[in-house]
């Protein structure tokens, strides 16, 4: 067998990416991705916090039937800016600009991503959207919904959609530049060895959400564009007085934004891959279709976005194809599902708190997912469209699925980025807490679902409250929760445990070099002679029975 | 792009001055730099894709209408500025070549021209966009003081061309639908322009300054393909926008 | 009779059972993989726990066997899915012939109804057991959505559109009406109910409620008033314009060539765009009456011409339960 060679800790050197500058200056003009993920990192912090409160009071409204907690008007523009802050701040850049900024370079082998000024640039840009949409919210708000929907949108909102469409259309062309670094990096800059197909599934994960970034979300921002223009100029290509099409807007709108569902989930499921692999100490069953897969939700993700017009008269010919292949996207999704869940027989599992968020991804994502067939099928969803149903499906995948994905890679690599673990006992705690407050929170609303809770209702029939009352209990749980690992993640900053080059002793790239890492990633560049996820050497085939000498110390 | 662009103050011992210090090596860094550009015009094709489905959809339902409004543009200066666009490319493909042999005089010389030509596309469309003005066919109320109502030729009148004659089967609100389209498609390739203006201004200052050779010219390169792809849309939007129902006036 | 907390509503429309029956297909499904995952997920994690810090699981590096099982057996499942449900939303979008018609107008945040004989009714629909009763749906500002919830059916309110909807109710009871798409301010005050009554009920109901014009009457009159009588005669029998009489329904050939059939969508259309499909014959001049009638008298005019009967001769529309109009 092969030694344990891959687990030397490299000669650790006293100057890292953190303190190997100080200065505020040093921060705003770095073209070091690690520090520009955490630039990011603090400010998708900072949004996820405002759309909390919003999602807090969405809540308290909904306890009771009548609405006596907020006025309607407001109501309407707490629900939209919860939307808007959660889905183009928080979700859209979560993953992908904080873990896969700090990331991607570290994990092929690169000193830096192909493009570090664009990548600072990009940040810029999400910092000029949002302090416009902030500046939207402040102003007045918007009441439009996330969907933006015409013609209320161009015609009858009095509200500040301009600025917050701004803000959007700025937005987007941070996430086009994070994708378009990335591929760009994925497919030039590998280390000499790392083939594609010794890339961790991260990696590939990341590669098939680019795609979707760089051609999706120019969609959007031309759409979000000329909805601004009609607005001023009071010349309609959506507005039907004024001889356009809404429609066509919902088709312009959806056939972003329904991809943008696996920009947000595919570089969780990334991250996920990462931890079940990792975590019980065994390859990925079945990469190549792991991996494969992640680019068939990209490629099929943009074939189905009519599913969001089964009740808007669209012919019912064009209901069915997409009904047929909003199924067909979900085989893919299976397919992971099922290859994680083999992965684990015969393994070795730690309980570590990374672990218990991605175990708790596959049940909720499992229940997101299916629960994605229910509005896929067509009679089902003429039932359950616009209801309460619709709600809880997509916050099993976007809270379930991505945030659960989120903090359990932050937990992950957080000893990785600081150089500081994180206190366990209070992680695994969180987690439970998280885990139970977010299937309080939402299961009951595919009950109220079902039974006609439309959404977007400010007061309610009395018989829906029972689920209402539980919903609001589960969401006091989750805020709990999450306030738990704001509060720990900062402390350990300063005070947690000194994390050592590979803590959880791995062999991925990102733990061959000092916690935190050089500016420069790695002392010399590594030349990659193992495949991903090489616990054992590929012609072992018992049990090895001891792991190395450094691990005898645990 | 900037990265690319830019040899800031790499100091590493060995290779080109120009090689940044997270590239292994100038073939990398431009490789990178390419891949960079075409994987933004991608992108940038969804962008006016958008559009082009919006153009296709209202074209279908307003037949006359477009045909109407195509026929008052000028497809004289159209044409010209097809013509103009042409030659830039040209212009542009030779500046990449003179860069990548190394003739630095013609390349400058080239880039020069090639914004020239830009500025006189940018320049005729001004004009063009005058015409609209005076004629009243800027669309809603995106200039205020001068809202959409254009003079209607009428039947039997003689021919004037700051009026609008509509065809049978179309009417006003149709009309102003198709230059809002108009505007917004060639509004956009304008505003590409202005920004690939810019950039040739930028390439011009370091080719003045010496800073590209045989071995590193990516930026020379790039910025060409970003140039061809604006002048290829172009080549769509002429076709589109200003020859319409050209048989419907004549026979 | 109900449990606790239902996990069904009411079941009132002949659909209501179609689709609760997928549901609970969709929902065994569901729960069958969401407990086989867990319980595979909490078997291995317990008995594959880590036991000593130095183990190493031999490595395995998958199994096309299985990966071609588990992508075909949920492929098939989900075809199952696909087939039932697209079966029903056929169903559900295909309106019936001989149904009942109420107009429905919808606005921020109110729904307007009428009946085919005249009753005009506000967030509340009267409509008996065991006909079909088809609504003609249209928005006068934003995008609505018509949902009852015990029928199992919904539709979007489009403006600029005409929309349908049909159902046919089982179980006398009130249900709730919902807007189901957001519409702005008072979105959630857009609700009403659907009395659902025996058909002798409701016939008295129709007679109770009395004093009310047709909408055909009402088209009648403004087809008067708005001058549509001078080039397509008094009684749609045509003239400079096209026969209007007898041709709902049916297909006309157009001056392009093309044939279109005439249903409330193109009436509506060449009302408020009467220059984008010109009759063959026909020559561009009938003036546009976009601005000058609302949708309810849009609604009001369709009734009429639909009413008219083929030939063109004198009748009085559609029999009004009372032959005096009143003031609305």
């Amino acid at each position: 067998m092969r030694p344990i060679e891959y687990f030397e800790p490299p000669v650790a050197s006293k100057v890292n990416y953190i303190n190997a500058q100080y200065g505020l200056k040093s921060w705003l003009l770095t073209k070091d991705h690690k520090r520009i993920a955490l630039l990011y990192l603090g400010s998708i912090t900072f949004f996820f916090f405002i759309g909390g409160l919003y999602a807090l009071m969405i809540r308290l409204e909904l306890l009771t039937p009548q609405g006596d907690f907020l006025q309607s008007a407001t109501y309407n523009k707490v629900f939209t800016q919860h939307g808007i802050i959660m889905i183009f701040f928080f979700l859209i850049p979560s993953i992908p600009a904080t873990l896969g900024n700090f990331l991607v370079p570290m994990m092929i082998g690169a000193k830096d991503l192909a493009f570090p000024r664009i990548n600072l640039l990009s940040w810029y840009i999400y910092l000029l959207g949002g302090v416009i949409t902030i500046y939207a919210l402040l102003a007045g708000g918007v009441d439009t919904g996330w969907t933006f929907y015409t013609p209320y949108s161009t015609t009858f909102s009095n509200s500040y959609v301009v600025a917050a469409g701004l803000g959007i259309f700025i937005n987007g062309f941070s996430s086009i530049l994070t994708g378009l670094n990335f591929i760009v990096t994925i497919h030039t800059m590998r280390a000499p060895g790392m083939t594609w197909f010794r890339m961790p599934l991260f990696i590939w994960s990341h590669y098939a959400t680019s795609l979707i970034m760089i051609l999706g979300t120019p969609v959007i921002a031309i759409t979000i564009l000329l909805l601004a223009f009609e607005r001023v100029s009071r010349v309609g290509i959506f507005d039907p007085a004024l001889g356009g099409d809404p429609i066509l807007f919902q088709h312009l709108f959806w056939f972003y934004s329904h991809p943008a569902v696996y920009i947000m989930i595919l570089p969780s499921m990334g991250v996920v891959s990462e931890l079940i692999a990792n975590f019980s100490r065994k390859n990925i069953f079945g990469y190549s279709f792991v991996a494969f897969s992640s680019l068939a939700i990209a490629v099929f993700g943009f074939l189905v976005w009519g599913h969001h017009l089964f009740v808007t008269s669209q012919s019912v010919y064009a209901g069915m194809i997409f009904s047929f292949l909003s199924f067909a996207v979900a085989i893919p999704s299976a397919i992971k599902v099922f290859n994680w869940t083999a992965t684990l027989y015969k393994s070795s599992i730690s309980y570590d708190t990374p672990m218990l968020y991605a175990l708790g991804f596959i049940g909720l994502f499992t229940v997101g997912g299916m629960t994605g067939l229910f509005l896929a099928s067509l009679a089902v969803d003429v039932h359950l469209s616009d209801t309460y149903f619709v709600v809880a499906h997509f916050h099993y995948i976007m809270v379930g699925g991505a945030l659960m994905g989120y903090l359990g890679g932050l937990h992950y690599w957080w000893p990785k980025i600081t150089g500081r673990m994180y206190p366990e006992g209070w992680g695994r705690f969180s987690a439970l807490v998280i885990f139970v407050g977010f299937n309080l929170t939402f299961l009951p609303q595919f009950v109220a679902g079902y039974l006609g809770m439309p959404r977007r209702y400010h007061a309610y029939p009395p018989e829906f409250q029972v689920f209402n009352v539980l919903s609001t209990a589960g969401a006091s749980i989750l805020g709990f929760g999450m306030l738990i690992p704001a509060i720990y993640f900062v402390w350990s900053m300063r005070y947690g445990k000194r994390a050592e080059a590979n803590p959880w002793h791995l062999p991925g790239l990102e733990w061959r070099t000092q916690s935190p890492p050089p500016t420069e990633n790695f002392e010399v560049t590594p030349i990659v002679t193992w495949e991903a996820y090489e616990f054992a050497p590929p012609e072992e085939t018992q049990v090895v029975g001891k792991f190395g000498p450094e691990l005898e110390q645990i | 792009m900037a990265d690319v662009m830019n040899s800031h103050g790499s100091t590493q011992a060995h290779g080109h001055r120009a090689l940044q210090h997270h590239f292994e090596n100038m073939e990398q860094q431009r490789e990178a730099g390419t891949l960079g550009m075409w994987v933004f015009l991608v992108t940038e094709i969804m962008f006016f894709g958008g559009m082009f489905l919006a153009y296709t959809l209202y074209r279908s339902k307003f037949p006359a209408a477009f045909a109407s409004a195509s026929n008052h543009l000028d497809i004289k200066l159209g044409a010209i500025n097809t013509g103009v666009l042409i030659l830039s490319s040209f212009t542009m493909a030779m500046a990449v070549y003179s860069t990548q042999v190394g003739k630095r005089r013609q390349q400058i010389l080239c880039l020069i021209a090639t914004l020239i030509l830009g500025l006189t596309f940018l320049g005729i469309k001004a004009v063009e966009y005058h015409d609209k003005y005076t004629d009243h066919l800027i669309p809603g109320h995106l200039i205020p003081g001068n809202p959409f109502g254009p003079a209607v030729q009428e039947h039997g009148q003689p021919l004037d061309h700051h009026k609008l004659h509509l065809l049978e089967g179309a009417t006003l609100p149709q009309v102003e639908m198709f230059y809002w389209i108009y505007f917004a498609m060639t509004g956009m390739h304008a505003l590409h322009m202005i920004i690939g203006a810019g950039l040739l201004t930028f390439l011009l200052i370091y080719s003045i300054k010496g800073r590209f050779d045989p071995e590193y010219h990516s930026p020379v390169e790039v910025i060409g393909l970003y140039w061809h792809f604006v002048d290829i849309v172009w080549i769509f939007l002429f076709p589109l926008l200003y020859l319409l129902g050209r048989h419907l006036e004549h026979g | 009779m109900q449990s606790w907390i239902p996990l069904v509503p009411d079941s009132a429309s002949t659909f209501s059972w179609k689709v609760d029956a997928l549901y609970f297909y969709l929902s065994g499904v569901t729960l069958f993989f969401a407990l086989l995952i867990s319980a595979v997920l909490i078997f291995f994690v317990i008995r594959y726990r880590r036991r000593t810090p130095y183990e190493i699981p031999r490595p395995i590096a998958g199994s096309h066997k299985l990966e071609t099982l588990w992508t075909i057996i949920p492929f098939v499942i989900a075809m199952t899915m696909f087939g039932w449900g697209a079966r029903v939303y056929f169903e559900q979008y295909k309106p019936p012939a001989n149904a009942i018609e109420v107009y429905v107008v919808g606005k921020q945040w109110m729904w307007k109804l009428q009946h085919a004989t005249g009753q005009r009714e506000i967030n509340q629909l009267h409509v008996p057991v065991g006909r079909k009763v088809k609504l003609i749906m249209t928005s006068e500002d934003v995008i609505h959505d018509f949902f009852v919830p015990a029928f199992r059916t919904k539709a979007d309110v489009v403006p600029g559109k005409y929309t349908t909807l049909w159902f046919e109710a089982t179980t006398p009871g009130t249900y709730h009406l919902f807007c189901a798409e957001y519409c702005g301010m008072n979105h959630s005050g857009m609700i009403g109910s659907i009395i659902v009554m025996e058909p002798r009920e409701f016939d008295n109901w129709l007679s109770g409620n009395t004093g009310n014009t047709t909408p055909a009457a009402a088209g009648q009159q403004l087809y008067q008033t708005l001058g549509c009588a001078s080039c397509h005669g008094a009684n749609g029998e045509g003239g400079r314009g096209p026969t209007l009489a007898g041709v709902f329904g049916k297909t006309t050939q157009l001056q392009t060539g093309e044939s279109v059939r005439v249903d409330e969508k193109y009436l509506r259309e060449s009302i408020l765009n009467p220059q984008a499909q010109i009759v063959a014959g026909f020559g561009p001049i009938m003036p546009t009456f976009q601005g000058q009638v609302s949708e309810d008298q849009l609604l009001q005019i369709v009734a009429f011409i639909k009413s008219l009967p083929a030939g063109g001769q004198t009748q009085t529309p559609a029999p009004a339960t009372s032959p005096t109009p009143k003031a609305k």
